[in-house]
């Protein structure tokens, strides 16, 4: 009975919100510099990219942007930040891949999840795309080719070109 | 729970005048099953399973509130069978600024790698081991990271409710970034991180031979440093005396190490770990065993495979008991428009990991005293007992702007009688294993995608060892944004026993809309050990259907 009085609480606020906000987290990027996701301190649209050195598919589709960004970001000053949701077992090894492949993307670690979570994801890949307000306005779960289309789609919509 | 809810209430209903965030998720995932005696697959009495979760985040200015709602309605193959009813599986109110962040209730949490303490969530394992007390982080300056956790650690979830482990663990953790800190450090080109951790757990002595410790500390430091193109990292614990059931209630000290040197350039990426670890299964119940109440975390030092037959017939699992371990990567990318790079660049990745027991000596060791400390070790060194071996290297090549192909090759070794991974193998499994993957975009939408992969296991004694051979072939059509089909088949062509040389074909069918994702399986599953992040289950083999939703929020 509590559980339910409980849920409705919530439910019945889901009615005033609108936009929702990316989530404000304290992450650390590859030489231990913190950084509050929604702090983030970028002027245009941002995208952000849950990923791990595990994952096929994420992978697939950052090296796939890593082909455009340069292009994307010219006509859009869109940033990509990809968050690796990599643990202790392979953390290490999230420098190495970033730079084997030469990225360019600010790189952030939540090895335990802390982010994650409180972005709803549930598996990777998983992409965000906020507006500079920091309001999520897309979002994509998984990873096919072809995809990377139409998030440069948005982003195109969100910089008004 | 009362006070919980109430006080959770009372603050969502005052904040509802304004506008708070709300973000959560929810999985659920049905089987249906049949009878298949020649894989050992079981009908459940039931016929039908199915678990779900629902986490609900909110956040208003400072104050924060979340709870996830759990039910196993039974719980589906493979999850611990102690997993059962609906109700509330996790939930916290707490506040935060910029100075503080207190949490009440459930939490997760990590100090430093994890090798003290980590509280930690896989739902894909059905592992949870999450606090459930108070934590208090304060930041009291720029770059200065303090940390307090006090609870009871969730064990397992029975007819709807937590079920928390018997001991209390304790724990605080300090970090401090000097570059954050200190404004002179700004800009100095040594980045450094120090940080130092001591945990603690209290478990009431109810022994009847021993005088067994009540309080069991764990404590120790770790640095980072980046310079120039270097990183490294190291941590060192040390645990003390814990008799339990995982080291036959030995009184030794026990101690976990780990260390990373990397260097990094554009375009290549080089690692070299160290890893050594000696008695430190650290449990708040000293009777538990399998993946229960573990305060610390060992992760594994290897890669985490992801092709079908590497990742799942033959993984490694750390041995809390005690292990060396090593392991080397490199990451390289060609250079477009040079000879080995082509047009479109070309990756190329080799990776050595490997895993020995330690050493023990015993030379100052009597065993005959009442001390129960029954040999010494040292740190990093080890004996000549090989638990684990993998080499691998795997080449990345974009032929054209439609095709690409990535040739893979793993050398597996892997300790049976330790690392137990089959009932059917004894000694050293030695696997060769090749993938062919390609790729082919046929226009904006539409790709397909193939695995070819080929297993042999090296005959032991002129015998075929484990169940031989395999090979495995996937194939998979996409549509962007939102369609996805596949079929896999494994074929366990090599089995010394011809009756079960058999095939477990599966076909995959998914639809995703933005944050929303359904998938369809259909078919057999072979029993194996299913492993996340060196952490594992066994899966029961399994033939039927499998239904999967999850929507972000």
């Amino acid at each position: 009975m509590k559980i339910i009085y409980f849920a409705s609480f919530f439910l019945l606020l889901t009615t005033y919100s609108n936009a929702q906000k990316v989530a404000a987290v304290k992450l650390k990027d590859l030489k231990g510099k913190t950084y509050n996701t929604a702090e983030l301190g970028f002027e245009g649209p941002v995208v952000i990219s849950f990923w791990a050195t595990w994952c096929s598919p994420c992978k697939k589709e950052l090296n796939t942007i890593h082909e455009l960004y340069e292009d994307w970001q010219t006509e859009t000053g869109v940033k990509l930040v990809a968050v690796s949701i990599d643990d202790e077992k392979t953390k290490s090894q999230v420098p190495t891949y970033v730079n084997g492949k030469a990225w360019e993307y600010l790189v952030l670690l939540d090895p335990n999840g802390d982010f994650k979570r409180a972005m709803g994801v549930n598996n990777v890949p998983h992409t965000f795309l906020l507006d500079k307000d920091g309001n999520i306005v897309y979002t994509h779960n998984n990873y096919a080719p072809g995809d990377e289309e139409k998030l440069y789609q948005e982003i195109k919509k969100l910089s008004g070109k | 729970m009362k006070y919980l809810c109430s006080l959770l209430g009372f603050i969502i209903s005052v904040s509802a005048h304004s506008q708070g965030e709300l973000t959560g998720n929810i999985e659920s995932t049905f089987q249906y099953l049949n009878e298949d005696t020649l894989i050992g697959a079981n009908q459940p009495a039931q016929k039908g399973l199915i678990n779900s979760y629902m986490n609900v985040f909110y956040t208003q200015g400072k104050f924060k509130a979340g709870m996830r709602l759990e039910s196993y309605l039974p719980r589906i193959q493979g999850y611990p069978n102690r997993f059962d009813g609906t109700g509330l599986g996790m939930r916290y109110i707490g506040y935060s600024d910029e100075f503080v962040d207190v949490t009440l209730g459930s939490f997760y949490e990590q100090f430093g790698t994890g090798l003290s303490f980590r509280a930690y969530e896989d739902r894909a394992l059905g592992y949870d081991n999450l606090m459930d007390g108070v934590r208090l982080i304060v930041r009291p300056k720029k770059g200065i990271l303090l940390k307090g956790v006090y609870g009871y650690q969730r064990l397992s979830f029975q007819q709807g409710k937590i079920i928390h482990g018997d001991g209390i663990v304790r724990g605080v953790d300090g970090e401090v970034n000097l570059n954050e800190t200190f404004s002179k450090l700004e800009n100095f080109p040594l980045s450094t991180v120090i940080g130092a951790s001591f945990v603690s757990k209290y478990q009431a002595d109810n022994d009847a031979d021993l005088i067994l410790p009540e309080n069991v500390g764990a404590y120790g430091g770790r640095i980072k440093l980046g310079y120039k193109n270097f990183i490294f990292d190291a941590e060192y614990i040390q645990k003390e005396q814990d008799p339990s059931n995982d080291n036959g209630k030995i009184y030794n000290f026990g101690h976990a190490a780990i260390f990373n040197l990397g260097y990094n350039q554009k375009g290549l990426g080089i690692l070299l770990s160290g890893k050594s670890v000696d008695n430190m299964s650290f449990r708040s119940d000293r009777t538990k065993d399998l993946q229960d109440v573990f305060i610390n975390y060992l992760p594994a030092l290897n890669k985490t495979h992801t092709y079908n037959l590497v990742a799942t017939l033959y993984p490694y699992a750390t041995q809390p008991l005690g292990e060396v371990a090593y392991q080397a990567e490199v990451l390289y990318t060609f250079k477009k428009g040079t000879f080995l790079g082509g047009k479109y660049g070309t990756s190329i990745n080799a990776n050595f990991s490997t895993t020995y027991r330690p050493k023990q000596f015993l030379d100052n060791i009597n065993l005959l005293d009442s001390s129960r400390v029954v040999y010494e070790s040292r740190p990093f060194v080890m004996s000549d007992s090989l638990y684990w071996r993998d080499i691998n290297v795997n080449l990345t090549k974009k032929i054209n702007k439609k095709l690409s192909l990535i040739f893979s090759y793993f050398n597996i070794n892997i300790n049976n009688d330790v690392a137990k991974i089959s009932n059917d193998a004894s000694g050293i499994i030695r696997a060769h294993i090749g993938v062919i993957e390609g790729s082919y975009k046929i226009n904006k939408k539409h790709a397909i995608r193939s695995e070819l992969q080929g297993l042999i296991v090296e005959p032991k004694n002129g015998q075929p060892n484990d169940k031989g051979d395999w090979a495995t072939i996937l194939v998979e059509y996409t549509v962007s944004p939102h369609w996805s089909f596949g079929f896999m088949d494994q074929y366990n062509y090599g089995n010394p026993k011809e009756e079960l040389r058999v095939h477990y074909p599966i076909v995959t069918f998914g639809y995703v809309k933005d944050a929303t994702r359904f998938m369809i399986y259909y078919g057999r599953q072979r029993a194996g050990l299913f492993c996340v992040g060196g952490v594992c289950r066994f899966v029961p083999a399994s033939n039927g259907l499998t239904l999967s939703f999850t929507q972000s929020f």
